[in-house]
């Protein structure tokens, strides 16, 4: 009798991952091992896998100058946006770490750009980079078109990237600010350390544990980027903005190569695994808690 | 630090030029606070003016006259303010239809998370099973795949099912999220087992004590999520471009976007639209935001 009551309780337990567990396996685990299976077929256009080619469509990709390219663009569209957004959010956390009148406000403002669609944002900063209308030649005094010029197309995308990620960024920070302990600062203060000693010293290996983490979360936010560039530049001009997310996008839904775009995905997932795997290492080595 | 710098100084004044002494350093100490505090207001009045810079130049233009905007001259603000792009923007573009979809969408979702999240979360916090840590692994893991790495492969499986073009396609995928269980669990670890068995005694089955004891002690982490999944979802761009085929069913990020190659004589108008778009994420935002913070960080990331 006990048993049996015990087996219907642990079946009870598993009932309430069903909902979750459900949809796990319907739009995530299916769809990564159906997106391993295509990444080695041809497919028809309504992404049929047709053609069993092996590795083909991966061979063919570390063959395509394209992709590495596209490829080189991501990293460096990754570097600009993860570096700024963060440093936008440690010097915004930073000026309101200490109580003063209207820090509500401002904190609000720091945070704000969290709240922001990419979709809405680009549309924004069209306006702003057109060349004629736009008003950052207008005050900069320059005649750049912005966003059709392969020089500068990439780093505009990614600053309005940094832009959208650096509210959470700040939130971030703040947090970890928060939990470093004021009496440290005090003790600096008696022992004559300066405030920018006190920031090297001690505010930035108090701000470790979660600068891990913030690194991370940031990376793979910034790996994701789509609507911006969609709307902006389309990946180009050249290729110049095609990062591989958009790179997928347009490889399934313009030319309708599935399995090609299939691989890129595997690709990409790779990349991030990897990227987290490293910084977990990294993490366990390097910084103290 | 006069005073500690010449000792003997001290020594030889009288009671009462000790005391302007002490008046005087009192009131230098206070100019140099005040000033102190004037810096730092005014640094963060700069930066915080230019981190919004965007959305009020976004504002500025939408009250714009489409004219105005068309000139060679610095245009920062509007010089006849005009009303007119909203106007507009509501008569020409289906803006009440995509907004209404849009929290259509973002409200089931938010639910929807909420209710799966909290009953994985209880179970892995409160119950003990077999293979409860590979769950826990399996739900973990699901944070290293990005969604556009499976996004093409979802959407075959949906359109194959012939689910394009309707709310349960917008909506059902996102039901779930690992980094809500995540947060749910560092919350209800926070409580003792106890808690679970007293109830248990009394024979409080376990729905009854997610909803009537969990649920009211963790709203603030409930309320962290909610307003960053709403956020979120209200924001969402990729997925309902490519599910979405008719105006009837598109999101607001879509809708708008794809106002974008009408010609540039409406620009205005549809940075009204823009406006009206961000507003509701703004609101949710800024209404929300305390709670998003005091529930995301106490259980998250001191972990």
């Amino acid at each position: 009798m006990k048993t049996v009551m015990k087996m219907k309780q642990r079946l009870g337990a598993y009932l309430f991952f069903v909902p979750c567990l459900t949809i796990f396996a319907l739009f995530l685990f299916y769809p990564f091992a159906k997106t391993i299976y295509l990444s080695l077929y041809k497919t028809d256009k309504l992404g049929q896998a047709k053609l069993f080619v092996g590795l083909g469509n991966y061979a063919e990709l570390f063959t395509s100058e394209s992709f590495f390219h596209s490829l080189l663009v991501t990293f460096i569209f990754v570097a600009i946006v993860v570096s700024v957004s963060m440093l936008l959010g440690l010097i915004t956390a930073l000026l309101v770490n200490k109580n003063f009148p209207g820090i509500r406000v401002f904190s609000t403002a720091y945070a704000l750009p969290m709240a922001i669609a990419s979709s809405a944002a680009a549309l924004i900063f069209e306006i702003m980079l057109d060349p004629t209308i736009g008003i950052i030649d207008k005050v900069l005094g320059t005649d750049i078109n912005w966003l059709h010029d392969e020089r500068y197309a990439l780093v505009c995308v990614a600053l309005l990237t940094a832009w959208l990620n650096s509210g959470i960024n700040y939130l971030y920070f703040s947090a970890g600010l928060a939990n470093i302990d004021e009496a440290i600062y005090e003790r600096a203060s008696v022992d004559g350390a300066n405030e920018w000693q006190k920031f090297t010293r001690l505010t930035l290996p108090g701000l470790s544990p979660i600068l891990f983490y913030t690194v991370v979360v940031n990376i793979i936010l910034a790996f994701q980027s789509f609507g911006q560039v969609k709307i902006l530049t389309e990946g180009g001009p050249g290729e110049s903005t095609n990062l591989i997310v958009y790179s997928i996008y347009r490889d399934a839904f313009f030319n309708f190569r599935f399995g090609g775009a299939a691989a890129q995905s595997v690709v990409l997932f790779t990349m991030i695994m990897i990227l987290t795997l490293i910084m977990f290492k990294l993490e366990k080595r390097g910084v103290k808690y | 630090m006069d005073i500690q710098l010449e000792p003997q100084a001290a020594g030889r004044m009288s009671g009462e030029e000790l005391k302007k002494l002490h008046e005087r350093m009192k009131k230098r100490e206070k100019s140099r606070r005040l000033r102190k505090l004037g810096a730092r207001f005014g640094v963060n009045l700069i930066v915080s003016v230019l981190v919004i810079l965007p959305l009020l130049y976004a504002l500025s233009i939408a009250f714009m006259p489409s004219g105005e905007l068309f000139s060679m001259e610095m245009n920062l603000l509007p010089k006849a303010p005009t009303v007119d792009n909203f106007v507009q923007a509501f008569a020409k573009i289906p803006l009440f239809r995509f907004i209404l979809n849009s929290f259509l969408v973002a409200g089931c979702i938010t639910i929807g998370q909420i209710i799966s999240c909290s009953l994985a979360a209880f179970a892995l916090s409160f119950l003990d099973f077999k293979g409860k840590n590979v769950i826990f692994m399996l739900i973990m893991a699901t944070m290293m795949v990005p969604g556009e790495a499976t996004i093409i492969s979802n959407y075959l499986t949906v359109s194959g099912w012939g689910w394009l073009n309707t709310y349960k396609v917008l909506i059902i995928p996102y039901m779930t999220s690992a980094m809500g269980i995540f947060l749910f669990r560092q919350f209800y670890l926070t409580f003792p087992k106890s808690l679970y068995e007293a109830a248990k005694i009394d024979g409080c089955p376990n729905l009854v004590f997610i909803i009537k004891i969990l649920i009211p002690l963790t709203k603030s982490a409930i309320g962290a999520m909610a307003v960053y999944t709403f956020i979120n979802a209200y924001n969402m761009y990729m997925w309902p471009l490519l599910v979405t085929g008719t105006e009837e069913m598109r999101t607001v990020q879509i809708g708008i976007s794809m106002l974008n190659s009408v010609d540039s004589q409406s620009i205005t108008m549809v940075i009204a639209g823009v406006v009206m778009v961000i507003l509701p994420s703004l609101l949710v935002f800024i209404l929300g935001q305390k709670q998003l913070i005091r529930g995301m960080f106490s259980g998250a990331v001191k972990g």
